[in-house]
């Protein structure tokens, strides 16, 4: 039997549903980046004049009406928003206010920073919060579920600036075993990436044993026992594929926020990424450079976003149902 | 030994269940049962809600969760089965099979049906591949489930509550089992449908000669599918006897009740009577007959002691003081 009569999902109309469902969420995605880049836009002309603030105070009124003019922060608040809206559909983000180069570029330069550590502080989140949570749930209510819970409330209830300076209050002056700060080599990194991993990871810990809990709960996971199935096996192919539908949600927010979720972490160790930056810039009003930032940001976590509804089509079957119904 | 009415010497129960206890954190659901089932006998399980029925066979396969303390024992073909995880997961599936009341959240939803089905056969006979599924396609043919090559690929959500419930029962047919266990299957299906699941399962047991024991609270679905029948009331069970002999003339109060709720299917229609109050909670359980508070024939004596099950004829027994005891008492 050719596999296009067994599978209905990868028929024509099903794949065609399948395009038009991405199309229909790519659209909404770029909807979503406009008002996000139109928001910024507002917030940031609203709360202060980058002139006065680059310039400082006590320029000449001349000097601050040729910046002004330069700017084109003279023109009126629409036509300014309709040129920068312009200006990034021809892929212009504008310039630094501060050195004149492409915002574009600053950005650029500091999005490696950021990764490296974000990226290994996401696999933190995922190798021990996933882990942990599950292993939580299978022994509810035993000690180890109680020790992963406690340190799971710890790890979410202390603020990353406090565990940061916790932790190099340890490791750099008591203990003298890590540097505090900068970004020379890798064990400057070690730090803010335990800094960034422990939150998530107990965010996710917490997040999979509810998920966990609840799909363990379920009569199906009887059905699967009563076949026979050992314990191992019904939570293998029978729980977690179910607990992973809501999992992935969080992962996805993680995977969201991979450029703008250090900010914190980036001020406290002093690591130049684009949290930093993004710190400087709004301090000096540079608004094409936060406004880069920002689009970066929610074109990041627009992406993920779409991502995460592609996945759960593809771990959820009824969703899929759902959306071919939806679309056709 | 437990006194039960019926003669259970013939040859060796499939399986006995003796003085089977559950309680969970303390509060008792189950007072101990003894049950056994003949191979190739069909036993109906009646009674209300929350008596124990389904709790009674959950214990009895250790399907129960980790709170519930389980008591008593389960012999298998004469010997006892060791409650260890091993054991039952060998007697589940394999020996004895158990389909359930919801079909479309018994079964998981993210699976494809042929897997679920295929699972049991990899386990319980070591098939695999093109064979574990030309297999699970002729059980849903067996099952009559229409189609059944495309449902294979299907999901749960895609097929409708009484096929959901045939491909529950071909997955339980997979292991070849001795005994199903067949959890009010119809309850949440409607009448139509209810009589096909229920003809469905009459012919499979003429076909295989497995042993059938149906739960249900509707005694009509009961006495349409069962050899034999057995009346639970509050975690004990107060009735048993043949089919023939229990609804000829049921003896305990409650099943009389059970009996002139049920629509005559001959005769002239009557008024229905519902049996007045409700089922105690198992933490104010009274301290003799957990009907009595119920019950339209109830004496003092009543709330001495638990009656025991003792027998009235061959093939029926009741726990009740006021039709076992001696006229004069």
């Amino acid at each position: 039997m050719p596999p296009t009569d067994r599978t209905p999902v990868s028929t024509g109309k099903g794949r065609r549903d399948m395009i038009r469902f991405i199309a229909i969420r790519l659209l909404r995605s770029l909807l979503t980046i406009a008002l996000v880049v139109t928001f910024a836009f507002v917030v940031l002309r609203l709360s202060g004049d980058p002139a006065m603030l680059i310039m400082s105070v006590d320029a000449p009124p001349e000097a601050i009406a040729a910046f002004r003019r330069s700017w084109g922060l003279d023109e009126p608040l629409w036509t300014q928003y309709l040129k920068y809206f312009g200006a990034i559909l021809h892929g212009d983000l504008g310039r630094s206010m501060r050195d004149g180069r492409d915002a574009i570029v600053l950005v650029a330069e500091r999005i490696p920073a950021t990764l490296a550590l974000t990226i290994p502080a996401l696999l933190i989140k995922l190798g021990i919060g996933i882990p942990a949570g599950v292993h939580a749930a299978l022994h509810r209510d035993s000690w180890s579920d109680r020790l992963v819970m406690l340190a799971a409330v710890a790890g979410f209830t202390v603020p990353s600036f406090v565990l940061g300076l916790l932790l190099v209050l340890i490791f750099a002056v008591q203990l003298g075993w890590l540097p505090s700060g900068g970004q020379e080599s890798w064990r400057h990194a070690i730090l803010p990436v335990i800094t960034l991993g422990v939150g998530g990871a107990a965010v996710l810990a917490r997040f999979t044993r509810s998920a966990t809990l609840e799909v363990l709960g379920q009569l199906y996971i009887r059905t699967a026992s009563a076949k026979g199935l050992s314990w191992g096996r019904v939570v293998r192919s029978h729980a977690l594929p179910n607990a992973a539908i809501p999992t992935v949600t969080i992962v996805g927010f993680m995977v969201g926020s991979l450029i703008a979720g250090a900010v914190v972490v980036e001020s406290v160790f002093s690591w130049p990424g684009v949290g930093r930056l993004l710190v400087v810039a709004v301090a000096n009003r540079d608004l094409a450079v936060v406004q880069c930032i920002l689009l970066l940001v929610a074109a990041t976590m627009v992406t993920a976003n779409l991502i995460v509804d592609l996945l759960y089509g593809f771990l959820d079957p009824r969703l899929r149902s759902a959306r071919s119904a939806g679309a056709g | 030994m437990p006194i039960t009415g019926v003669d259970k010497t013939a040859s060796t129960p499939l399986i006995a269940l003796s003085n089977l206890g559950v309680s969970f954190d303390g509060v008792v659901a189950l007072r101990g049962i003894d049950l056994a089932v003949m191979p190739g006998e069909s036993l109906g399980l009646v009674g209300e809600s929350g008596c124990g029925k389904s709790i009674t066979w959950l214990a009895a396969l250790g399907l129960l969760p980790a709170r519930a303390t389980v008591t008593g024992s389960v012999r298998l073909d004469g010997e006892e089965l060791p409650r260890t995880k091993a054991a039952l997961e060998r007697v589940r599936g394999g020996r004895i099979a158990m389909i359930f009341q919801d079909p479309a959240s018994a079964l998981n939803p993210v699976l494809r049906l042929g897997r679920q089905v295929s699972e049991a056969l990899t386990l319980h006979r070591g098939m695999t591949g093109s064979a574990a599924r030309a297999e699970a396609k002729r059980l849903f043919d067996q099952v009559g489930l229409p189609d059944a090559a495309r449902r294979l690929d299907a999901y749960p959500h895609e097929l409708s509550g009484g096929q959901n419930q045939r491909v529950m029962i071909a997955m339980a047919l997979a292991g070849q089992p001795d005994l199903l266990i067949a959890d009010e299957p119809t309850t949440a299906l409607d009448v139509t449908i209810q009589a096909q699941i229920l003809e469905l399962l009459q012919s499979l047991r003429r076909e295989t000669g497995m042993a059938l024991v149906l739960i249900s609270h509707d005694l009509g679905v009961i006495a349409e599918t069962c050899d034999r029948i057995a009346v639970m009331y509050a975690g004990r069970i107060v009735e048993e006897a043949s089919a023939d002999a229990f609804f000829a003339e049921p003896r305990h109060p409650y099943a009389v009740g059970l009996m002139a709720a049920l629509p005559p299917l001959t005769g002239p229609r009557r008024p229905l009577t519902a049996i007045p109050g409700g089922v105690p909670e198992p933490w104010a359980m009274p301290p003799g007959c957990a009907f009595a508070p119920r019950c339209p024939r109830a004496t003092p004596d009543c709330g001495i002691a638990v009656p025991p099950l003792t027998a009235l004829a061959k093939d029926h027994a009741a726990a009740c003081i006021r039709v076992t005891a001696p006229v004069w008492a």
